[in-house]
């Protein structure tokens, strides 16, 4: 009888032991993958990087990811770099930069931007919103400086 | 003495009190004081029917003589419309054009108003339909006065203007819908109806989208005329420009030319486009391929090729879009998803627009990338979904070891204390 | 293991003479009755306070505050950071329940009478650690940053401003400027991860020391009864081994909650935007909110608005003072006036929350 009950008490705390380390494991390991920093290591705020500026022909342009925005990085034929949101604000198409009018047109209703952004022919009623470009060591970052 | 000095007191005031609004006055109503012809006009409410004080040349201080003649510094209505101060009177239908012509024609005159302003108005007026049956004395046909005003004229840029894009249809209308006066000409009156109804007219009149076509966009402004079999393509094509270029250099162009099709209207119709749907393009009942082409012929099949090709990648990204808002309705991560399907919806506007091509080659080469988007979105949402039943079957987990100590801790509880109730 | 732990044992009882103290803590006894399960109230909430400041600290790895970046960081931990969305719900639902337990303790203790004497000062520093917990709640209400934290947070210290003379004062420092703006949120960063921490460690340790002291109170019916009919529960192992026992199912039901109820993240905050429909207080503010929407605009010739906030001040300190001035009853008496005022006070406030949600 006595045996059976230290039996018991033993597998008990057998269990326990068990149960509690399983617990433990199961609230350390959240707490561990937690801290290890995700791809991108913090919020995508402000800016984001666009790539290096030896890979950027002059006279091009390209689509880049925003948050959840598209924007038109442009490099015009003097070098410089500029950015513009890439959503037409006629009816919302995707605009895209001309190397030929050298200007960012719209190819769902012929709209033309100039490269300051504004509406310059066409249907769009209002100017692309700008985004200013930063070269740190090479790298562009566009930076988002509406509030 | 005293009662004559009071009189002359008495009428100066009365004087002063009728005449304060001469004092108090604007300016622009003060030169129209000098104006007899609106003075008087006005007083005796005999001004035109559509007269209005932001009418331009009204503005600008050419007022009813600039255009009438007379003398208007005279306040005696003979002295004033008397034809010898070169009075004409509401000028006849036929001669308006000339009438205005007069200025509007005449750039030295012109430039000193408005440096850019045109000047071949009157010019093309005189090629273009109404111009050519007022010239066979037609006096039914629109001329400058019928779609500008005479007394209410503003800048095409002008929301009140009756020329502004808002409300060139309106202005059009007028004539154009009206069945009992285009009687006898044999044109059609429902244009009105049909683009009310159309996409250009749906998204001018009750988006007042200003980007959209009104009439004079495709049929000219003073050279009014229908465009032609060539210029179909090329009016549509000012904004349509892929479509167009497309067209063009398709195999479809020359037969079209050559049976004298009109190109765009073929399909899309003109007054009354509709907004475009896939099956427009296929062998199906909708299509508009199978008014020329049937079965066995080049075209039924690269139709048929186009139409498979199109509803797959539609197909795909509703497929997308349905995961999409599965990821949201569980209140996971959207937003790259989100982005993913921004571009495949670029793609298939694209797609859409490549249809122009007749192309099936270069149709599923478009598709091909579409689809690629949408798989890749798909995948992104089957992963969010992933996640979510992950983090339910994670909880289960720990909800199971929490079970098994909570179970072994109320056995240990128990023991533990009949022990100590039997030591005591 | 056990020789193991006994030679630990033996370094440090060595050099800190650890004997008296678990003498002392051996002898620890729980009194044993029916009502007995309210005595656990207090360790949930404690429980539940480690839960707290575990997930906030992990929070603070990855929080951004500042009015460009609060709600943006948060919906990166919700979305990208592994387990954040976890650590994220179990902390608004632990702060919930959290106050909920206080809630529950306080009310336990009072109609149990624990707050008499010898245990004024627990009782006392008991009500300041929940106006703290109080204060938590709504400091960190504000920092995701989202509208309706931004318009319940202006709400909330609007109401503030409403005191006469040092109102307007007090919630210029609270809002850290005339309107609420990122620089509140600032503040209320600080308030929420430094201040408040502090103060309410402090005082949880008081309180925390003088229970360890005193012992646990008995209940009038127990303490009247004769030595050796009282039952008494050891509180290592048996008082303890049961607290774990309900912290344990207490921690599946917040992961429960977490998981099959996460937090919204919401729109982001706009200061320009119009107020949208149905902004209210967390829960616990709510009986406070409805109160003030009942009262009309003018009373005798003070504004409503202001009576109320009067009444909740002078009750909440009233309440605070208990222990001295806790009116004794006669023994025979039916009618016991702390009970009545208790029960008075407890069904106004359920009741009030209640409508507040109804309205």
């Amino acid at each position: 009888m006595e045996e059976q009950k230290t039996s018991r008490r033993k597998f008990l705390n057998f269990i326990i032991g068990g149960g509690l380390l399983g617990w433990v494991a199961s609230v350390v390991y959240p707490i561990f993958s937690y801290l290890i920093p995700p791809k991108v290591p913090e919020a995508v705020v402000n800016s984001i990087k666009a790539g290096s500026v030896a890979d950027f022909p002059s006279n091009s342009g390209k689509i880049v990811k925003f948050g959840r925005k598209p924007v038109l990085l442009i490099r015009t034929d003097t070098g410089e770099f500029l950015a513009f949101t890439a959503t037409c604000t006629h009816l919302d198409c995707i605009v895209q930069y001309r190397q030929d009018i050298k200007q960012i047109w719209c190819a769902c209703h012929n709209g033309i931007y100039d490269l300051n952004g504004r509406n310059v022919s066409g249907p769009p009623p209002k100017p692309l919103d700008e985004y200013k470009v930063n070269i740190v060591n090479d790298e562009i970052v566009i930076i988002n400086e509406l509030g | 003495m005293k009662k004559f000095n009071t009189a002359i007191l008495f009428s100066t005031v009365l004087f002063l009190l009728i005449n304060i609004n001469f004092v108090i006055a604007d300016i622009p109503a003060l030169l129209l004081q000098e104006d007899h012809c609106v003075s008087c006009h006005s007083e005796l409410e005999i001004l035109p029917e559509d007269f209005q004080d932001y009418d331009s040349h009204l503005q600008i201080g050419l007022s009813c003589s600039g255009c009438h003649g007379g003398d208007p510094t005279s306040e005696d209505p003979e002295k004033a419309m008397s034809p010898k101060a070169g009075f004409i009177g509401v000028p006849s239908t036929k001669a308006i054009p000339k009438l205005c012509g007069k200025c509007h024609s005449n750039i030295d005159f012109m430039r000193t108003y408005q440096p850019r302003i045109p000047t071949d108005q009157v010019q093309q007026y005189f090629t273009s339909v109404h111009g050519k049956q007022l010239l066979k004395g037609d006096e039914k046909v629109a001329e400058c006065a019928s779609c500008h005003t005479a007394h209410a004229i503003a800048s095409a840029k002008d929301a009140r203007s009756s020329v502004y894009a808002l409300n060139v249809p309106n202005t059009c209308k007028k004539c154009h819908s009206d069945a009992d006066y285009m009687k006898g000409y044999h044109i059609p009156t429902d244009q009105y109806e049909k683009f009310a109804r159309s996409v250009h007219g749906k998204d001018l009149l009750e988006k007042s989208d200003t980007g959209a076509p009104a009439c004079n966009d495709c049929h000219g402004n003073h050279g009014a005329a229908p465009p032609g079999v060539e210029s179909v393509a090329h009016v549509c094509g000012n904004c349509h420009v892929n479509n167009m270029n497309y067209f063009e250099a398709s195999s479809m162009a020359e037969p079209f030319a050559n049976l004298d099709i009109h190109a765009c209207e073929q399909c899309h119709g003109h007054h009354d486009v509709e907004k475009t749907t896939d099956d427009m393009v296929g062998v199906g009942e909708n299509s508009v391929c199978t008014q020329c082409h049937s079965t066995g012929d080049a075209g039924y099949q690269a139709a048929k090729e186009m139409h498979q090709s199109i509803s797959e990648f539609v197909n795909d990204y509703n497929q997308a879009e349905a995961q999409l808002k599965d990821v949201q309705q569980k209140g996971m991560d959207d937003v790259d998803i989100l982005y993913l399907l921004q571009e495949a919806h670029q793609t298939l506007i694209h797609t859409r627009t490549l249809v122009h091509t007749f192309s099936p080659d270069k149709i599923s080469e478009k598709t091909s990338e579409g689809v690629k988007k949408t798989s890749e979105a798909m995948d992104l949402a089957k992963k969010e979904i992933r996640d979510y039943h992950v983090r339910r079957r994670g909880f289960g987990i720990a909800t199971l070891f929490i079970t098994v100590l909570v179970v072994a801790l109320f056995f240990k509880i128990r023991g533990m204390e009949r022990n100590q109730k039997k030591q005591s | 293991m056990k020789t193991m732990v006994k030679n630990l044992y033996g370094w440090l009882d060595e050099r800190f003479d650890l004997s008296p103290l678990i003498d002392f803590m051996s002898k620890k006894n729980v009194p044993v009755h029916r009502h007995m399960i309210w005595y656990y109230m207090g360790g949930v909430t404690l429980f539940l306070f480690i839960v707290q400041v575990m997930s906030g600290i992990l929070l603070l790895f990855y929080y951004k505050p500042g009015a460009d970046s609060a709600y943006e960081s948060m919906r990166f931990i919700l979305t990208k950071v592994n387990f954040g969305w976890l650590i994220r719900s179990i902390h608004s639902w632990s702060a919930n329940l959290m106050v909920f337990f206080a809630f529950v303790h306080m009310f336990s203790t009072y109609f149990t009478k624990a707050y008499q004497k010898p245990r004024e000062m627990t009782w006392v520093t008991g009500f300041l650690l929940l106006a703290l917990a109080l204060g938590f709640g709504f400091s960190g209400y504000l920092l995701p940053w989202n509208e309706l934290a931004f318009f319940a947070t202006k709400v909330g210290t609007d109401i503030v401003g409403a005191l006469p003379l040092i109102g307007k004062p007090i919630m210029a420092v609270l809002r850290g400027g005339e309107d609420v703006t990122g620089a509140t949120l600032t503040r209320f960063y600080a308030f929420h991860v430094a201040m408040l921490p502090a103060v309410f460690t402090v005082l949880l340790g008081l309180h925390l020391v003088f229970i360890q002291r005193q012992g646990m109170s008995e209940p009038e019916e127990l303490a009247r009864l004769p030595e050796d009919q009282k039952k008494w529960m050891p509180f290592f192992p048996n008082f303890v081994l049961r607290d774990a026992f309900l912290w344990l199912v207490v921690l599946n039901v917040l992961l429960f909650l977490a998981v099959f109820y996460p937090w919204d993240l919401g729109f982001k905050a706009d200061a320009f935007a119009p107020a949208p429909a149905g902004i209210r207080p967390e829960w616990y503010f709510m009986f406070m909110f409805q109160t003030l929407k009942f009262l009309p605009g003018h009373i005798l010739f003070v504004e409503g608005e202001l009576v109320g906030i009067l009444f909740f001040g002078i009750a909440g300190i009233a309440w605070m003072f208990v222990p001295f001035w806790d009116i004794r009853a006669k023994s025979t008496s039916k009618f016991n006036p702390m009970v009545i005022i208790g029960l008075i006070s407890l069904i106004f406030i359920i009741v009030m929350t209640i409508v507040g949600y109804l309205m």
